[in-house]
């Protein structure tokens, strides 16, 4: 049975490997903080899988987690110069490979797919291929892998360091953003462990009629996009809404069909993301990319969009959901 | 309620631009404090919370195979691939980007374009140029909603079409909250398909105020560029 643990190391050790790369990279004058980072990073993936098993303490876990973020908090971590090609090669290259280039990009969702509608189904001696819940995320690991081999074929491409050096100074470019989504994830976490979500479970239904499933789902909705405006991103809105509302009102209570009230409550909290200031990365920066005087103009543009895409989803769970 | 500062402390930090990670991290420590977790089990919710989120990166398998591509010139030939798109006007232009970036997104593809690698080298150019093709040249305020209005195709675009893909980070999210707080067990299959109605409602309506633009830049343009017009035409 292959596991999605396999695929947790693997990118732990990929981590690693990196960070070994940029201890060596002079180019990055910061290349001892980068590397702490990214070495840790590394190393609590794969020490992760104990404390999901619970047979290691979450502690020391914790204790990495913190340390990772003073360290890109205050700004230890740097980038290097990446070893590339020149545009003009690239130029040269896609005027050559044309687009045979999208053909490994596309293996990679599509063995995904497979892996997950048709793989799934499939055993070996009356036990499962993939190991069962986790078929989505093996996907993805398999997909990955195939797409490298078939592109590395294709590319005859013989180096396997050339990709990780590619893969490593990604990495450095997208930098502790990266980490972002997983934090904001445990914030939700936490903030569910210390009642946030009951909090605002208690001031919903204290407006909430009893009973009255559209109401609730109005709340859910708008409750998403609301606390996305406020935090900026709906992965730390979504378990606190969710405690609050979601799980114990729409799903419980009114026995809503859990994936769709789910998924369509991110999607109202993804309204949220299109007019707040704090999704500074969608937002704000790309006005300074762009040069424009008014630095909420995508905001602006975005806004009525926003507003109809939120009623429709509304509409959308109040009619499918349930 | 007095657990809520801990979304006091988000609000505030991220509106005096502290750095995003340390906001996060501080709220965490305050709202655990406050919700009378002892320090040590502080330290433990980060370690479990970090534990059960790695799906969330776990896309970073990715990254080699992408910078691979990218270095035999992926990005150029997205480019070109666009380029043969260049008669349109300024907002069908646009709403075909949306379309583009709503399916590469739903393919998984979310790296492919985006605002510094594809918004500001060339739909922004390109959809400027198709304006001033058409009407003449541009003035400051429609140069300002072009590009901010090219910035919006790339964002509803990505947020409405992702979560198709079912090994995007939000899916994950979703399954792997709800699966360890409420021991259920959910398919991201599922959610993904229940993405897409409002992937449908996202292109319909902003599509429709994309192609609005183009009526909007006839009536700024035209009025901006009578006098230059009645010049020409007195010669």
């Amino acid at each position: 049975m292959i596991k999605a643990e396999w695929f947790y190391w693997l990118v732990g050790l990929s981590f690693l490997v990196m960070a070994s790369q940029m201890l060596t990279d002079r180019s990055n004058p910061k290349r001892f903080g980068t590397t702490a980072f990214w070495g840790l990073l590394g190393a609590g993936f794969i020490y992760s899988s104990w404390v999901v098993e619970k047979k290691a303490p979450a502690e020391p876990l914790g204790a990495a987690v913190l340390v990772m973020v003073l360290l890109a908090g205050f700004g230890f971590t740097g980038r290097g110069t990446p070893r590339t090609t020149t545009p003009e090669q690239r130029e040269a290259s896609a005027l050559k490979l044309g687009n045979k280039l999208f053909v490994p990009a596309l293996a990679i969702p599509v063995v995904a797919l497979l892996c997950a509608v048709l793989v799934k189904k499939l055993s070996i001696g009356g036990e499962p291929i993939l190991q069962e819940g986790s078929e989505t995320i093996l996907g993805l690991g398999i997909g990955a892998v195939v797409a490298l081999v078939v592109g590395m074929i294709m590319l005859r491409e013989k180096r396997i360091s050339v990709p990780v050096q590619a893969g490593r100074s990604m990495l450095e470019s997208m930098g502790w953003a990266m980490l972002l989504p997983q934090l904001l994830a445990t914030l939700g976490t936490i903030f569910q462990l210390s009642g946030v979500g009951t909090q605002v479970g208690k001031l919903a239904t204290s407006v909430l009629p009893e009973d009255s499933l559209y109401v609730a789902v109005v709340v859910y909705c708008i409750g998403m996009a609301l606390f996305t405006v406020i935090m900026g991103n709906a992965f730390a809105a979504f378990p606190v809404m969710t405690a609050a509302v979601g799980w114990p009102v729409l799903i419980e209570h009114f026995h809503g069909d859990a994936p769709a009230v789910l998924a369509i409550g991110m999607l109202a909290g993804f309204c949220g993301t299109l007019v707040t200031p704090m999704a500074a990365n969608f937002n704000i920066v790309p006005s300074a990319l762009l040069e424009l005087k008014d630095q909420y103009g995508p905001i602006k543009a975005q806004l009525p969009t926003a507003g109809v895409l939120l009623g429709c989803n509304i509409v959308v769970m109040a009619l499918f959901a349930f | 309620m007095i657990v809520l500062l801990g979304v006091l402390v988000v609000v505030v930090g991220f509106a005096t631009k502290r750095n995003a990670l340390l906001v996060v991290g501080v709220a965490g420590i305050v709202t655990g404090l406050l919700g009378g977790l002892s320090p040590q089990e502080v330290l433990a919710a980060f370690g479990t919370g970090f534990a059960s989120s790695r799906a969330v990166t776990i896309f970073a398998i990715t990254l080699p195979v992408i910078g691979l591509l990218e270095r035999y010139g992926l990005q150029e030939q997205a480019r070109r691939l666009i380029a043969r798109f260049a008669k349109l006007t300024t907002g069908r232009f646009l709403a075909l980007y949306l379309g583009m970036r709503q399916i590469g997104a739903a393919v998984g593809l979310t790296h492919v374009f985006g605002h510094a690698q594809t918004v500001r080298p060339l739909a922004v150019p390109m959809a400027e140029g198709a304006a001033e093709r058409k009407h003449g040249r541009l003035t400051d305020k429609g140069r300002e909603k072009v590009r901010s209005f090219s910035a919006s195709a790339d964002n509803v675009g990505l947020f409405f079409g992702e979560d198709v893909f079912l090994a995007v980070g939000s899916i994950l999210l979703i399954t792997s909250f709800v699966n360890t707080t409420y021991n259920t067990h959910l398919e991201p299959l599922h959610l993904a398909l229940w993405a897409i109605p409002s992937a449908l409602c996202a292109f319909a309506v902003h599509g429709w105020r994309l192609l609005r633009l183009d009526r909007y830049l006839e009536r700024e343009l035209v009025a901006a560029n009578i006098e230059p017009v009645a010049e020409g035409a007195a010669k």
